[in-house]
């Protein structure tokens, strides 16, 4: 998923090298009593699609303020190019913004507006033109130029937003829930124009988003926060893979948690005991673990295998009855209710017709997993 | 049916409180005074059947209208009504778009009292209002009094009876309907518009320029209209606080009805004035028509 630059080796920021085109050197966001920002620092680097995703009121839409120049940073620094943006106010930024209400002038036209900011620019006026219809055709909106914002559907507004944030080449393109607005098969169409757009024109992007799905498929990189800070950043499969804390693994996907006492039998391979009289699950650990550590073992349910008879393979085995069937056509989430009580879901795929499945409810089944299947969590 | 019918009670509404007393008016225009009651002639008598029909149009006829082409003060008092009422409107925005301006831009738990303050004014009467401003403006009022003590001036100004103090009391008396269509357009205008078009390279002021006034547009023209109309047939103030020297059409107007008791020449001014105010009033549909479509 991380390939969206047509390069699967895009990594800058493991590159040492590499400097960051933005940096947030602990930064800090007080508004009153309330700290929005907490001591956060990032780097974002050149070309890249980086999401800032979290619940709502994690403090992602007051980082992209600041990076436009809505708010000022309480304490520490944020840098662009290498340059302190502080006392740059947001007109003279190199970078624009999409809104999440998208923000069009509702007295211009779609060309009038999308030529707002290069009439604003030093771009001499014969050029401007040109410039309006590149972006016009960019977006597919060729036909909608003369139109008025509320003449033309939501889609197409949200083109429309996208077009005049763009139309100036900004060093770096800000975009606020852009598709929130937007139905759900719409919005799939559009995550793939953007990435497509990206690539074509080669801006960095940093996109806030409350939705997990659409930070996986557009983003290079994403940040999850939460509460003013950042948790974790990584590229998207490494994020859902190997999340570093329950808080990650919970937000990102579906995810089974199992909490329990860590007993380590070397080379990381770590035994987790968690239930009375049932086998300790056997994972692996990032690092050997102090005996006794309290952790979670989590693990996707597309990972856990679900038979009627014990497997002979996989190093962990439990026995439980199907309490639920969540049906989704080319998947069906079990939910199967082990002896202590606890629920733990595991997906198969539904490669057979429904009237041929092999499990329906209340049947004793076993679920089993490798050793290497899921991740323990200490955080 | 029904619908209809609905519609036809706003309609039977129009005709019997303006259409027919236009009319009426209109009819006096063009009889002659008499010293009679009413002071006007012809009377129509119908006890003397269609002959009396017939003898009433014929006496009819536009001779006032004439008379008021002939005399210079009728044209002058209505070109001096337009100057008045377009400068004072003019005025009016200058004071009022910036009270809206503050008022749309004040936290929204002042709103309703900010609002409450500009209408509290229509609590009390018009006339006593007025009588209030003799009281402020005259050569010994308070403005003069203070302006004294402060060693600002050392002689009194006179504002009181020149055509200044009709500006200041149809500022002050018009103003709410000034201020309240433009906070209505200024309040509705979404925040995210000024950010958007400071984030494409606008500075503050030319944000206001370019965003903030044309989308406030069809509240400043509406809040001119609503000030304009009624200025320009304005009675009271003029003769209140402009004394001899201001001359407005409707001063002349009442001077017309009551001093001369010449009922046909003060309704062909009436006719006249109203022609006037047609032009602004099909303007002021349109922009609101213009504006409903719109929004």
């Amino acid at each position: 998923m991380n390939d969206n630059n047509g390069n699967t080796d895009f990594a800058p920021w493991e590159d040492p090298a590499e400097k960051p085109l933005i940096e947030f050197r602990n930064v800090t966001k007080r508004f009153g009593d309330f700290t929005a920002i907490d001591d956060l620092s990032i780097n974002i680097y050149d070309k890249e699609f980086y999401a800032l995703l979290g619940p709502s009121g994690c403090g992602k839409t007051t980082l992209m303020r600041m990076l436009a120049g809505f708010e000022t940073p309480t304490e520490g620094q944020i840098l662009l190019d290498g340059q302190d943006m502080a006392a740059v106010p947001p007109n003279k930024r190199p970078t624009n913004m999409m809104f999440q209400s998208y923000a069009l002038f509702p007295h211009l036209s779609v060309a009038e507006n999308i030529a707002f900011g290069l009439k604003r620019s030093d771009m001499p006026k014969s050029e401007i033109a040109g410039r309006v219809d590149e972006m016009l055709r960019l977006t597919r909106l060729e036909q909608f130029g003369k139109r008025k914002p509320h003449q033309i559907s939501g889609g197409q507004r949200q083109r429309v937003a996208l077009a005049r944030s763009l139309a100036k080449a900004p060093k770096l393109l800000l975009l606020d829930e852009p598709l929130g607005a937007l139905d759900k098969k719409l919005r799939q169409d559009t995550q793939f124009e953007l990435m497509d757009i990206q690539e074509k024109t080669g801006t960095t992007f940093v996109i806030v988003t409350h939705d997990q799905e659409e930070a996986m498929t557009v983003a290079s990189r994403i940040a999850v926060m939460d509460a003013g800070r950042i948790i974790q950043v990584a590229t998207p499969d490494r994020l859902y893979e190997n999340p570093n804390s329950v808080y990650v693994a919970d937000f990102i996907g579906e995810i089974n948690l199992i909490e329990g006492k860590a007993e380590p039998l070397g080379d990381k391979l770590t035994e987790i005991h968690w239930a009375e009289g049932e086998a300790p699950i056997i994972g692996t650990a990032p690092a050997d673990l102090a005996k006794g550590t309290a952790c979670h073992f989590a693990i996707r349910p597309e990972k856990v295998a679900i038979s009627s008879e014990r497997p002979e393979t996989h190093a962990n085995a439990v026995q439980g009855q199907v309490h639920d069937i969540a049906y989704l056509g080319n998947i069906s989430t079990y939910h199967v209710k082990l002896k202590n009580g606890q629920i733990i879901k595991a997906q198969a795929a539904n490669n057979r017709r429904l009237s041929r499945r092999n499990f329906t409810w209340e049947d004793p089944v076993w679920l089993s997993w490798t050793d290497t299947a899921g991740v323990i969590l200490t955080q | 049916m029904r619908r209809k019918l609905l519609i036809a009670i706003p309609y039977f509404w129009l005709l019997v409180l303006f259409l027919v007393p236009f009319l009426i008016v209109l009819k006096i225009s063009l009889s002659d005074t008499a010293i009679a009651r009413p002071p006007y002639t012809p009377t129509l008598d119908l006890s003397l059947g269609w002959a009396g029909v017939k003898d009433f149009f014929s006496q009819l006829d536009m001779e006032n209208f004439t008379f008021l082409t002939e005399d210079a003060l009728y044209w002058k008092a209505y070109l001096s009504s337009l100057e008045i009422a377009l400068v004072a409107t003019l005025a009016t925005l200058i004071v009022g778009f910036p009270i809206a301006y503050g008022m749309a831009k004040a936290p929204s738990e002042w709103r309703p009292t900010l609002m409450m303050l500009i209408i509290l004014p229509f609590w009390t009467s018009f006339l006593i209002r007025i009588y209030a401003w003799i009281g402020i403006l005259s050569n010994e009022g308070y403005l003069n009094q203070i302006l004294l003590w402060s060693g600002i001036i050392d002689e009194p100004l006179k504002i009181i009876n020149t055509t200044m103090a009709v500006y200041i009391g149809i500022v002050y008396t018009y103003l709410p309907f000034m201020i309240l269509p433009i906070y209505a357009t200024l309040e509705k205008l979404d925040e995210s518009l000024l950010e958007a078009a400071e984030d494409l390279g606008c500075s503050r002021l030319s944000a206001f320029w370019l965003v903030t006034l044309p989308l406030a547009k069809p509240g400043i023209i509406a809040g001119c209209f609503l000030v304009f109309i009624p200025a320009i047939g304005e009675f009271v103030i003029p003769s209140l606080l402009g004394g001899s020297q201001t001359l407005m059409i409707g001063k002349v107007l009442w001077e017309e009805f009551f001093s001369n008791r010449d009922w046909p020449v003060a309704s062909a001014v009436a006719v006249i004035l109203l022609l006037i105010l047609v032009i602004p009033i099909i303007l002021f549909q349109r922009n609101e028509q213009k504006n409903r479509e719109e929004g």
